[in-house]
């Protein structure tokens, strides 16, 4: 007996929507297995782990607001991903965003307007931008491999923001703690309830937006069709270097305004550590929304919530945070796998099909 | 019949294969007699490729049996083929472009490894055969005749007692095709069986002792095919009268539409054709064919053309309008319209319903397809359903993907997408190509009476048969260059086939100064 | 001397890791999970040497981690045909969030390290005997002529009989077991400790290396000695403290790499001659 697939004539549309679940269901019991390695009660961790997190406003507000930057990072890399481009650097993009909106409050920490923060979220989408726009006119220039050097660059926009806050912009009265100064009034995102910022709108909003560019506008179609055949792409008369740039210009923008609504709100200034990874989580957000902006949001939450529950985890269990790390990635491989459902049935098979007569 | 006195060498018996819901192969029974030369004859998805990759043991059969020599075999892969004594020559060659001849043979060659030896071989084999080649080349450099007698040379070397030839002379010269048919003749008064599959009436009356005849994934007949005619021949394969295409009224040629002046385009890449100055007028109301062998540069001829690779200005003109620097969708915008060669992954993507793949060559030239940028469904659904009902493609629902329905239905409604818009312009890229005789004579009738209506069409085509059928005038097209356009009965099959044979060796001239002079 | 034999050392993971996923690559197949795997080979080997005392179990255990991960991106994608590239950032990521789970208790131990003979490990000789065997077996042997076959053409390679997932599955594995020794290399020989994420985009630098290299063993070896030769300077550089950010000189392996990509691609007669044709490309049997 082996394993055999079977193409299906088309796509499956019952399994484009449970993929994601059945891939779900499967972490959990993953996660269950693991606690029970541990000598943990599953059950109890689970519950801690995946359930406890919703019981408390404080903590819904707590997901909420991490899953906006995940959301609004993993929302354009759908759109990078459905045309075939592979930007895995947004963690760098989201550095930069960070780096370039936050210069005005350390560099101009007198100025206070409504005009500050919004000149700092417009410097945060361009320094986003900019730093993705590399990787493509790179790639659509030299033909240089957009998945290598935009994840480089992951590591030189770290290196620059740690150089930034450990020198020129470190805070003078910080007691020499690599930090800048912290941000206040109109250098900071407002608030609109005690724990949700302006940010989880922008999220919202971008999410919306670009299931609306995907699904109705030309330019939608046009970033399917470069992705699916990039040959019919040209015979439609797209440009690929367009689409390409355009994808990172997007993402990058994105995952900037990310970056900058996080050291505006969350964080309240520069430091070395400015993201858990959002920009590598953002990865997985996508592909478990199936690249869908709205299937985006609700897997954006799920994320959100595998960070929350890891740091509940970490309390009452005694469990290391870094368990949702292991998460996540047990996720994504989940969701690969299940997504060969859409295309294909999976069947056992005889080694030969038939041996008589031999 | 003395083939009940002798055992046949291969016996397929009530061999049934099943895809999913798709009977391939419904009880097919053929017998290979010793030293004979069979056909297996049938239209495009009627099975033939099916079976002989199931006798060559790369697919399985659902049910039944193979009899080699009267013994009753399992061909459970192809070294087991091999060893039986079964060689296959495919029609998409199964060969590595990037590897040589030698190392090409090798994979195929139990045994020691040890590619000197083997190189002698080679040369001795195909000195002997007539079928020069030099061990040592790469491949991707070679021409598709070159490449076929690497497939010929792999199986002669293993000394086979059946040879199969999957569909041979699709990519062939009428000239390289007589020097096959000798070569397959000296094989057979050698003793080796040929399987020889094909859909070409004619060469099979010439060169074959018998033909079993496949329909539907069913063999409605087992015949001698040197008492049949090609139209009795042809009445079996398709299972009725095949449809005559009406022939165009002629003299009614107008102004020219499409005008193409000194048109070059340097090589994209190494193993590509570079186009030289390509000069040829395709007026209102005819239709104006390009001959030649595969891989001459008739990609980047339609590519120039269409305007997915923009040369000068003046070098395309539609309607008088320079467009040589225009992308595709400005020229769609004045009037033409194009079908290129791949169906899925060019002229359609494989994953998207066919009310999407309406968009993908007309979003820019129709408003009730997009708006302000906006897709409107309706317009694209209704388009869709239009060219369906027009051109008859059969399909399993509503708005199926592209990938879901069969080639000549497809084909189909590729084509009919561009007719839909009646078309100033079209030119179209080997218009039938895999495709089954019903739909085939569709897509030719529709051509003809786009131009009647006073298009001008571009047919670029490698089968001869759909040229003369079609054509109004014919040049032939050879390593990027353009014969003159003369009238298509001033054209014999000859004279075509040396216009596209004669240019092969130069090609190779070429090729080899090429060499020399990056070498130097 | 001294500073000749550092360049070696900060070279040889990397040569180990490229020369695994040169022949990955060379099969068809791109496994982006290079740095997953090395890291998982980092952290296991780490372990398996701490808590046995025995630097060669540790060796060991580099290899089989590596391995091991490598064969779950087999199976996504040479079975279940899943996207390469996702899957392959897949792996990193599990990786990395593992190798931190697993490594929690090692942190800060004392490593145990393989014997070094006049400044000399052990695995530095034997990645040059790695890069010369992959050498000779790729463009001298049958089994390497059938992994470049089917690196150029699955479809051909599965007409002619041959078993295109099985030379996968085997290439991958391969690729996985270099890549995991590259980690173990890491903890047990150059640092010997474990430290959170320690393999820092090494991997990713391996996956350019193999594009710099165009795909052949011996430029592979140059690219890695080249790339270690830039590195060290720029620690050098930074012992003598003119005044360059320490931040600076760090990304500049990062940025090496990206001018080298830049450099490579940018010239197509160099690098298309021996791109695997099948490089990323699922292989589905008809049957």
């Amino acid at each position: 007996m082996r394993l055999v697939l079977e193409k299906r004539p088309e796509a499956s549309a019952a399994m484009a929507i449970a993929s994601p679940l059945i891939a779900l269901a499967l972490t959990v019991v993953t996660g269950g297995i693991i606690f029970a390695l541990r000598g943990n009660n599953p059950v109890d961790a689970i519950y801690v782990y995946f359930i406890e997190p919703w019981v408390a406003l404080w903590s819904v507000e707590q997901i909420i607001v991490k899953a906006a930057p995940l959301v609004l990072i993993g929302a354009g890399l759908s759109v990078c991903y459905l045309a075939n481009v592979w930007n895995i650097g947004a963690e760098g993009q989201f550095t930069m965003g960070a780096v370039l909106g936050g210069a005005i409050p350390v560099l101009f920490p007198e100025w206070q307007s409504p005009l500050t923060l919004i000149t700092m979220l417009a410097l945060g989408i361009i320094g986003g931008m900019a730093w993705g726009a590399i990787p493509a006119l790179l790639r659509n220039r030299f033909n240089a491999n957009e998945i290598l050097t935009s994840l480089m660059l992951v590591y030189v926009a770290q290196l620059f923001l740690d150089w930034l806050v450990r020198g020129p912009w470190r805070d003078p009265m910080g007691f020499n703690f690599p930090k800048s100064i912290t941000f206040s009034n109109w250098q900071l995102l407002p608030y609109l309830t005690s724990g949700i910022h302006l940010g989880v709108i922008f999220a919202i909003i971008a999410a919306v937006a670009l299931a609306l560019l995907l699904g109705r506008t030309m330019k939608g179609f046009e970033i399917r069709v470069a992705g699916q055949s990039p040959r019919a792409a040209r015979f439609a008369g797209f440009s690929q270097k367009w689409t390409v740039l355009f994808c990172f210009l997007l993402s990058g923008g994105l995952a900037g305004l990310a970056g900058v609504s996080e050291i505006a709100s969350v964080v309240g200034q520069l430091q070395p550590q400015i993201s858990p990874g959002y920009g590598f989580a953002a990865i997985i957000v996508a592909f478990l929304g199936r690249l869908n902006p709205i299937g985006v949001i609700l897997a954006g939450v799920l994320l959100a919530l595998s960070y929350i529950g890891g740091e509940a985890a970490q309390i009452s269990l005694g469990v290391s945070e870094k368990i949702a790390r292991v998460f996540q990635g047990v996720l994504l491989f989940y969701i690969l796998a299940c997504d060969t459902l859409i295309l294909y049935r999976i069947r056992w098979q005889q080694r030969l099909p038939s041996a008589q007569g031999a | 019949m003395s083939a009940n006195e002798i055992t046949p060498l291969l016996e397929a018996r009530n061999i049934v294969k099943i895809f999913g819901t798709l009977r391939a192969n419904d009880d097919v029974t053929l017998k290979c007699m010793p030293g004979e030369i069979h056909a297996f004859l049938g239209e495009n998805g009627a099975g033939k490729s099916t079976l002989v990759k199931m006798i060559y043991g790369a697919l399985q059969p659902t049910s039944g049996q193979f009899f080699w020599n009267g013994r009753g075999v399992v061909i459970a892969s192809p070294s087991v083929a091999r060893q039986l004594g079964i060689g296959m020559v495919f029609q998409h060659f199964s060969l590595f472009e990037a590897l040589t001849v030698a190392e090409n043979i090798a994979l195929a060659m139990p045994g020691s490894f040890d590619l000197g030896a083997l190189s002698a071989r080679i040369s001795k084999v195909s000195a002997s055969y007539g079928l020069p080649i030099a061990p040592d080349a790469v491949v991707a450099d070679l021409s598709v005749g070159e490449r076929q007698r690497i497939e010929i040379i792999r199986c002669l070397l293993q000394e086979p007692k059946l040879l199969i030839m999957d569909e041979p002379t699709s990519v062939l010269t009428p000239q390289e095709a007589d020097q096959l048919f000798a070569v397959l003749k000296r094989l057979a008064s050698e003793g080796c069986s040929v399987l020889y599959i094909s859909h070409r009436l004619e060469e099979v009356k010439d060169l074959c002792d018998s033909a079993t005849i496949l329909r539907h994934g069913k063999v409605v007949a087992c015949v001698n095919p040197k008492k049949e005619t090609a139209a009795s021949l042809a009445r079996l394969m398709v299972g009725g009268d095949v449809h005559a295409v009406k022939p165009a009224k002629a003299g009614t040629v107008g102004k020219e539409r499409l005008l193409l002046k000194n048109l070059s385009l340097a090589a994209d890449g190494q193993f590509a054709v570079a186009l030289k100055n390509i000069s040829l007028a395709v007026r209102a109301g005819e239709v104006v064919a390009i001959a030649g062998v595969a891989g001459n540069g008739q990609g980047e001829f339609f590519d120039a053309i269409s305007g997915e690779r923009p040369v000068e200005t003046g070098m395309v003109e539609i309607d008088g309008v320079a467009m040589g620097r225009a992308g595709i969708n400005a020229r769609r915008k004045v009037g033409a319209a194009f079908v290129p060669e791949e169906r899925l992954g060019h002229g359609a993507v494989p994953e998207f319903p066919l009310s999407q793949n309406v968009l993908l060559s007309r979003h820019a030239a129709d408003d009730r397809l997009v708006k302000k940028g906006l897709v409107q469904k309706d317009g694209a659904r209704e388009t869709a359903e239009r060219v369906i009902k027009a051109f008859d493609v059969r399909k399993g629902k509503p708005d199926p993907e592209a990938r879901a329905l069969s080639g000549g239905n497809l084909q189909k409604f590729v084509v009919g997408r561009e007719l839909d818009r009646t078309p100033a312009v079209l030119v179209i890229n080997q218009p039938t190509w895999g495709v089954d005789a019903g739909a085939a004579a569709a897509i030719r009738q529709a051509i003809l009476d786009l131009a009647a209506q006073g298009s001008a069409v571009l047919v670029i085509s490698q089968d001869l048969d759909e040229i003369f059928e079609v054509a109004t005038r014919i040049a032939v097209i050879s390593r990027g260059e353009l014969s003159e356009a003369r009238p298509a009965a001033a054209w014999s099959r000859e004279a075509i086939g040396l216009m596209m044979a004669g240019a092969h060796e130069q090609k190779h001239d070429s090729r080899k100064e090429k060499r020399h002079a990056a070498g130097a | 001397m001294d500073l000749f034999l550092t360049i070696i050392t900060a070279a040889t993971p990397l040569l180990l890791a490229a020369i695994g996923e040169l022949v990955v690559e060379r099969s068809g197949v791109l496994n982006l999970g290079v740095e997953g795997m090395m890291v998982m080979g980092a952290v296991c080997g780490f372990g398996a040497a701490f808590l046995t005392g025995n630097p060669w179990v540790g060796v060991l255990a580099s290899i089989i981690a590596g391995a091991a991960m490598s064969l779950l991106f087999g199976f996504l994608t040479l079975t279940l045909l899943a996207n390469q590239v996702a899957t392959g950032l897949a792996l990193t990521l599990l990786g990395i969030g593992l190798s931190g789970l697993i490594g929690e208790s090692f942190v800060g131990q004392p490593g145990v390290k393989l014997p070094v003979v006049a400044g000399i490990d052990p695995l530095i000789p034997f990645s040059v005997i790695l890069t010369a065997g992959v050498s000779y077996v790729l463009f001298r042997t049958r089994s390497g002529l059938i992994i470049r076959a089917v690196g150029n053409s699955h479809s051909a390679a599965h007409a002619l009989g041959y078993n295109v997932i099985a030379v996968r599955y085997l290439c991958v594995m391969f690729g996985g077991a270099c890549a995991g020794l590259a980690g173990g290399y890491l903890s047990i020989v150059y640092t010997p400790q474990w430290v959170e994420n320690m393999t820092a985009g090494k991997g990713w630098i391996a996956l350019a290396l193999v594009v710099f290299a165009s795909w052949l063993p011996w430029r592979a070896a140059i690219g890695a000695y080249l790339f270690g030769a830039i590195s060290i300077l720029s620690f050098v550089v930074q012992t003598y403290g003119l005044g360059i950010p320490s931040q600076f000189l760090n990304s500049l392996p990062y940025l090496v790499t990206i001018l080298a990509l830049v450099l490579i691609s940018g010239n197509r007669a160099l690098s298309k001659r021996n791109t695997p044709a099948c490089l990323g490309q699922p292989f589905v049997p008809d049957r």
